[in-house]
């Protein structure tokens, strides 16, 4: 039924071990164009692994990964890793496609982190400026004296306009690291809006917030998705949130999706339930 | 204070400084110390600053300035040495034929300078950028001895004279050659720290995970932090050679690197204009006001213990570890100068003073 939508983001057989641990197993998942997805799971599941593995941070040992049903990124298991594989579809993928993060951010993927990583030091304005350096047409030379006057100023608009849309404007001029809590969450949320995405990835957006803020963030998340016409994958621990604005979510434990389903589907799923509390025996 | 004002106090400021660089130039006598320092103090203000823009902007712990100075002061001095003087200079291994006959413009040699400087950088630069933190630092300062041993070695005895290094180089053309050259390599260094590419650079030093999230090429800009740094540290170096008149590879010492290193550290890294400061301070302060602890005292009959030569360099790195320890930001920390800062000082020190006498409280 959801065909009807183009596919944003497809994680294929989405393996990664690290030396004799396996992370992720064997992961399929699928973002579709306008959706909000959720990715739960216990602690230690491999959510943030997945995360790392779809932004380039970690290339996968194993399966396949399509952004706009473009394969950008694939591997197999190689060298050593060949004895070592304990994964599953060994011998189905025979091509190497490795991306480094700030290629797959410039093919429009944006991310937040778990614990926030803000440039702590540097004012709230050039936080979400520097997002907007990808793009820059001058190179240095030009940059540096001042022949891309043009560009500087549609940057500076661009970001300014942007923290006007997420309510930081009066923080312009504050250092990152001195703002509240749950501002420095919606700074980090700009800065990765910043860099235009199509795909904005979410590691627990609402860590540490309290129920209103966390409230505020789930009409927030819904709101950015329709006004930037973006599609979003969040790590959520958050039950709440995650219920009330999420399409669809996947379950992983151990690194293995044990379940994926609407918000109702999955809150009524014996193995989800097992894996969150635990089994009489 | 409004922008108008600032703006007036700012072109204040700088005729004062050019208008006591000037009178230093043709009212004191050429021996004094005054002038010692202020073009000294330039030069290292100029290394400071190139170093600061990788070692304080962009992040990367680089220890090869002194291999970078010595690399454009070499070049610098083989193409500028007049072609008269060069069989003088080379009388123990001759001169490499092909260098025998060159001799080019002043300006041309210090960017030469800098150019193979920047161009080793970019060599040396593609393996060693990879390296994180203390690993990069050790490969620098390993490159920086690479070259002021072979610099010092028989095989480029017909380059740069062996052991005996260079003399007879051509000095500035004017007192003022420093200042202006170190001014505009500043202004130029500034410019890149304020353009797009600057704040990109901000943004590997505060979080290079992050910095890669927001599409920044960390392999590219880190190189183009050093090739720059180099570039300028050449320059600074051609610019030394100029001062200094002769050459050997013993002028660049690993000593030289933590030279600059105190100075950046004390300024604050990661702001300019502390480097610049700091320079001079701790130029005069090397040069001049501390150079009776290097001699022995005798107070009547009473010698005063301790002073002899080199306890100076003992009290200097007492002063690295008191800044370390108690203003790890140094002067500036990572802000710039401003006359509101300026004013903010002059208010705290105002209450420091009279604050307490009038039995008001006092907050920090």
């Amino acid at each position: 039924m959801d065909n009807v939508k183009p596919s944003v983001l497809r994680l294929e057989d989405i393996t990664m071990q690290f030396g004799g641990v396996v992370a992720v197993n064997n992961l399929c998942l699928e973002v579709r164009k306008g959706e909000i997805i959720g990715l739960i799971g216990p602690n230690g599941a491999g959510k943030t692994t997945a995360f790392n593995v779809v932004t380039g941070v970690y290339a996968p040992t194993n399966g396949a990964l399509y952004l706009n049903d473009n394969l950008i990124i694939a591997n197999y298991p190689r060298g050593k890793m060949k004895e070592f594989y304990q994964g599953e579809n060994k011998g189905k993928y025979t091509k190497s496609m490795i991306l480094s993060p700030d290629r797959i951010t410039k093919m429009g993927v944006a991310r937040t982190f778990q614990n926030i990583r803000l440039f702590k030091d540097l004012t709230v304005f050039e936080n979400v400026l520097i997002a907007k350096h990808m793009n820059i047409k001058a190179n240095i030379f030009s940059a540096t004296f001042r022949l891309n006057r043009k560009e500087e100023q549609w940057m500076r608009e661009d970001a300014m306009s942007l923290l006007q849309i997420l309510g930081l404007d009066k923080n312009k001029d504050d250092i990152a690291s001195s703002l509240p809590y749950g501002k420095q969450r919606r700074l980090e949320i700009a800065r990765a809006l910043a860099t235009k995405p199509s795909l904005l990835l979410l590691d627990e957006p609402a860590a540490g917030m309290n129920p209103q803020e966390s409230d505020e963030l789930m009409h927030f998340i819904g709101r950015i998705r329709d006004d930037f016409d973006l599609s979003i994958l969040m790590i959520e621990h958050h039950m709440q949130l995650v219920m009330g604005v999420c399409e669809r979510i996947y379950v992983l434990d151990y690194g293995i999706k044990i379940a994926e389903g609407n918000p109702a589907e999955i809150q009524n799923n014996p193995r989800v339930i097992e894996a969150y509390l635990g089994v009489d025996e | 204070m409004t922008k108008k004002t600032k703006t007036i106090c700012s072109i204040i400021a700088g005729l004062v400084i050019a208008a006591f660089i000037f009178y230093v130039g043709e009212g004191v006598s050429s021996s004094s110390m005054l002038r010692t320092v202020l073009q000294l103090g330039t030069i290292y203000a100029l290394v400071a600053v190139s170093m600061n823009l990788l070692n304080g902007f962009t992040g990367q712990f680089s220890l090869g300035q002194a291999g970078f100075m010595a690399i454009g002061a070499y070049t610098y001095a083989v193409l500028t040495i007049p072609v008269d003087k060069k069989a003088n200079v080379y009388y123990l291994y001759g001169i490499a034929d092909s260098l025998a006959n060159v001799e080019i413009p002043l300006w041309l040699g210090i960017i030469a300078g800098g150019l193979l400087a920047a161009v080793l950088a970019a060599i040396v630069g593609a393996p060693v950028l990879r390296l994180k933190s203390d690993y990069f630092a050790i490969a620098t300062l390993g490159f920086s001895e690479i070259v002021r041993i072979l610099v010092g070695s028989s095989p480029f005895n017909r380059i740069t004279n062996g052991s005996l290094g260079l003399n007879s180089i051509p000095g500035n053309p004017s007192y003022y050659t420093p200042f202006i050259v170190a001014g505009i390599c500043i202004a130029i260094i500034v410019l890149i720290l304020t353009s797009s590419y600057g704040r990109a650079f901000k943004a590997i030093r505060e979080d290079e995970i992050a910095a890669e999230a927001m599409g920044i090429r960390l392999s590219t800009h880190k190189q183009m932090a050093f090739i720059i740094s180099s570039f300028f540290t050449g320059i600074s170096g051609a610019l030394l050679a100029m001062y200094l008149g002769a050459i050997t590879s013993t002028t660049f010492p690993i000593m030289l690197t933590y030279n600059i290193l105190l100075i950046i550290v004390i300024g604050g890294m990661g702001s300019v204009t502390g480097s610049i400061l700091a320079a001079f301070l701790v130029t005069a302060a090397k040069e001049w006001w501390l150079r009776f602890l290097d001699q022995t005292m005798m107070i009547g009959d009473f010698q005063v213990p301790l002073l002899r030569t080199g306890f100076r360099m003992v009290v200097f790195s007492i002063i690295l570890m008191l800044v370390v320890l108690f203003w790890r930001k140094g002067i500036m920390g990572q802000k710039e100068f401003s006359w509101d800062g300026l004013l903010n000082l002059f208010k705290r020190v105002k209450n420091r003073l009279w604050g307490t006498k009038k039995g008001g409280t006092l907050n920090g």
